[in-house]
């Protein structure tokens, strides 16, 4: 039996310092990131404990009432009550601030990124394996290179969450106006239309409920990175299940995490009657 | 009659390197054989055309014989690798950027055969759409997409989406939306193909309509050769990629080009296309009323007649009499008038062989066409609306 022969690439030392690198030399850019990723959790953070409890809820049974039903907009308003009543309200507000921060960035970066492969068949084909390998690695790898540009706290949480959830509206997007009729864009073009206006007037309009299935997706994703993120310093809800493992505190646990299932949920169902209603729109019934 | 778009030489090759293929289809290398050589396919090559202004320009040929290719290129969905298009004295093929747009704005418009609808858009704003990108005030584009909505037949259905309307209905909004652009030149790519039959012949017959009050330069493809001689002023008839014949129905019916086009007419229903007119003769004899019975009797005889045909002096039809009847009418000093059959089988010039077999059938006598108030222009005999039904016996 023969060991390994002593070769060693360092490839350990070459992420080290490409890290170390960007750490330096891109400092004011991290900063100004993580100014403006915190200032925006935090902003959803106070806007949401600003609200009285109560105005929320009516807030949430609204939202449910007009894109489902109004069974529905009850179920998940009691739903939200019962996280309050478990002593977990402010968790819950700190989770719903990060998941909205780190969804709303997502969108901003997945949606162009989206189209761009959609018009570009070249950057198609170099970001694809890129998306199957973002989805296919453990998240739990997420968390190391944002801990290197971050504190530890929220803002690595988000971007660690970005990163798990970014794939799918991308994927979806490109899908989307891709999929498009050719001979619905082609008379766009007949009319003479820049590019910009078949993509603006035709594409992105038609593409509409499959871009929503992927905010759907990327939404349930981000949700589910939120135990994961706590390790890096998220707060809320995510936290509250960490700090129950660790003190083997099955009431605490279970409350946390049935919380997070209730929040799954809403957000699921709310998101996708969103998808439906635009479907609805179109006439498509 | 003037010419609105002049096509030289147009070719179009599908593929990497496509005018490496030019040389080959010159040599009259196969599609195939060339797509195996260098990996081009011919999609269009050296389609030289005249299309007249105000004209239903018909482009026919079997799948894949390169109709859509062409007509593409002539609004530069396609560019064409080699030749010209010229529009109103401009090379079109040059256009690029703003002229090209400008050009596809306001000179020309296409009617996609699945309709090529926006499925995000009322119908209204669908029509709207082509004034819209050009810039048109939302009022005033409104007013224009429900003008040219009621001149299809669809008032009231404005708010609607494309696909709570039937098939026919779509295509009606498509081509409403190809009109509001008021444009010069309307490309229809097999429009009512994906129509069922009753749908399609009225929407034909709209059609013609339709060309009737705004002339438009019409160019129209369709595999059905039925509805290429039906509706088209003129045809072209395309194979594998080439124009093989162009010219009216008639010329392309009593001279088919070569065996290709001989067997693309063999299964027509020719009474769909053959009118009255193609088919009547000029009457040997013909008698006016005061002539009286001797000079109808007369006439027969020294033609050979059993029957003649009986006009006033302005050529206006009145009847027709019999040589029995006739002679007849002499023993019992009747007039012409009182022996004359009034009651006879009339078809217009512009009737089709279809609705003139029955009457064919029915009738003992050849059959009158009448043009304007009644007059007298022809007769059909009998013998002929049969032959004519057979394809060689056309050139009566
Ligand atoms: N974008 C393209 N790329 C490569 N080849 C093409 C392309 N478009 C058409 N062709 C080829 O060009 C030829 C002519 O096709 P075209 O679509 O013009 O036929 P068509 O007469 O319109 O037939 P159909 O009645 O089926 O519509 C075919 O061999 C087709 O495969
Ligand atoms: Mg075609």
């Amino acid at each position: 039996m023969s060991g390994f022969p002593d070769i060693s690439i360092p490839l350990g030392n070459i992420a080290d310092f490409v890290v170390n690198f960007l750490d330096k030399n891109l400092e004011p850019v991290f900063d100004f990131i993580f100014w403006m990723t915190s200032t925006t959790i935090t902003t959803f953070d106070d806007i949401l404990n600003f609200l009285p409890w109560w105005l929320l809820l009516v807030f949430i049974f609204a939202l449910g009432y007009f894109f489902q039903n109004a069974t529905s907009g009850l179920l998940y308003a009691f739903l939200i009550f019962l996280v309050g009543s478990f002593g977990l309200w402010e968790e819950l507000m700190i989770t719903v601030a990060i998941v909205l921060t780190a969804v709303i960035i997502s969108l901003i970066i997945g949606i162009p990124i989206g189209i761009w492969m959609a018009m570009n068949r070249a950057s198609s084909v170099v970001i694809r394996p890129i998306l199957d390998a973002m989805q296919t690695m453990p998240s739990f790898v997420y968390l190391i290179p944002v801990i290197f540009f971050f504190p530890l706290g929220n803002v690595p949480a988000v971007f660690a969450t970005i990163i798990y959830a970014v794939p799918p509206v991308i994927r979806l997007t490109e899908l989307g106006i891709r999929n498009v009729d050719q001979e619905v864009v082609e008379s766009a073009e007949s009319f003479g239309s820049s590019r910009m206006q078949i993509l603006t007037k035709v594409q992105l309009p038609q593409a509409v409920p499959t871009i929503m299935a992927g905010v759907n997706q990327t939404t349930m994703m981000a949700l589910a990175m939120v135990v994961i993120a706590s390790m890096v310093g998220a707060g809320g809800l995510g936290e509250q299940v960490l700090v129950a493992i660790n003190r083997i505190d099955i009431a605490l646990g279970f409350e946390a995490g049935i919380s997070i299932v209730f929040l799954a949920i809403i957000i699921d169902r709310i998101t996708s009657g969103i998808g439906n209603r635009f479907q609805r729109d179109k006439g498509d019934q | 009659m003037s010419v609105k778009m002049k096509l030289e030489n147009v070719s179009k090759i599908f593929g990497p390197k496509p005018k490496t293929a030019i040389p080959l289809v010159e040599q009259g290398k196969s599609k195939e054989d060339i797509l195996a050589e260098t990996g081009n396919t011919v999609g269009v090559y050296n389609a030289s055309i005249d299309i007249n202004e105000g004209e239903l320009f018909v482009i026919m040929g079997l799948s894949g014989s390169g109709k859509s290719t062409l007509i593409r290129c002539l609004n530069l969905l396609n560019k064409p690798t080699t030749g010209s298009i010229v529009v109103d004295g401009e090379d079109v093929v040059q256009y690029k950027g703003e002229a090209l747009k400008e050009y596809r704005q306001k000179k020309i418009a296409m009617v996609f055969q699945h309709f090529g609808l926006f499925s995000h858009r009322t119908v209204l704003g669908n029509v709207e759409y082509g004034l819209e990108i050009r810039g048109v005030s939302a009022e005033e584009r409104q007013e224009i997409a429900r003008q040219n909505l009621e001149s299809v037949g669809l008032k009231g259905w404005e708010d609607k989406y494309p696909d709570e309307l039937s098939g026919g209905m779509q295509q009606r909004v498509g081509l409403a939306r190809a009109l509001a652009n008021d444009p010069d030149i309307l490309l229809m790519d097999e429009p009512f193909s994906a129509l069922d039959p009753l749908i399609r012949r009225e929407m034909q017959l709209e059609l013609l309509d339709l060309q009737e009050r705004l002339q438009k330069t019409i160019v129209f493809i369709t595999h059905d050769i039925n509805e290429a001689f039906k509706i088209g002023d003129r045809v072209a008839v395309m194979k594998d990629g080439k124009v093989v014949q162009t010219g009216t129905p008639e010329e392309i019916l009593e001279e088919p080009a070569n065996d290709y086009i001989s067997e693309f007419i063999k299964d027509i229903d020719r009474s769909k296309i053959i009118q009255a007119e193609n088919i009547m003769i000029r009457p040997n004899a013909l008698v006016s009323l005061k002539d009286g019975l001797k000079v109808a009797i007369q006439e027969m005889e020294s033609n050979g007649l059993s029957s003649v045909y009986v006009t006033d002096r302005k050529r206006q039809l009145q009847g027709i009499v019999t040589i029995d009847d006739a002679i007849q009418g002499v023993k019992e000093k009747n007039s012409l008038e009182d022996v004359m059959i009034k009651d006879v089988a009339t078809v217009k010039k512009e009737d089709y062989l279809e609705e003139i077999i029955p009457k064919a059938v029915e009738s003992t006598y050849p059959i009158a066409v009448v043009g304007e108030s009644n007059r007298l222009e022809g007769i059909i005999l009998r013998v002929h609306v049969l032959s004519s039904l057979v394809a060689e016996d056309i050139d009566e």
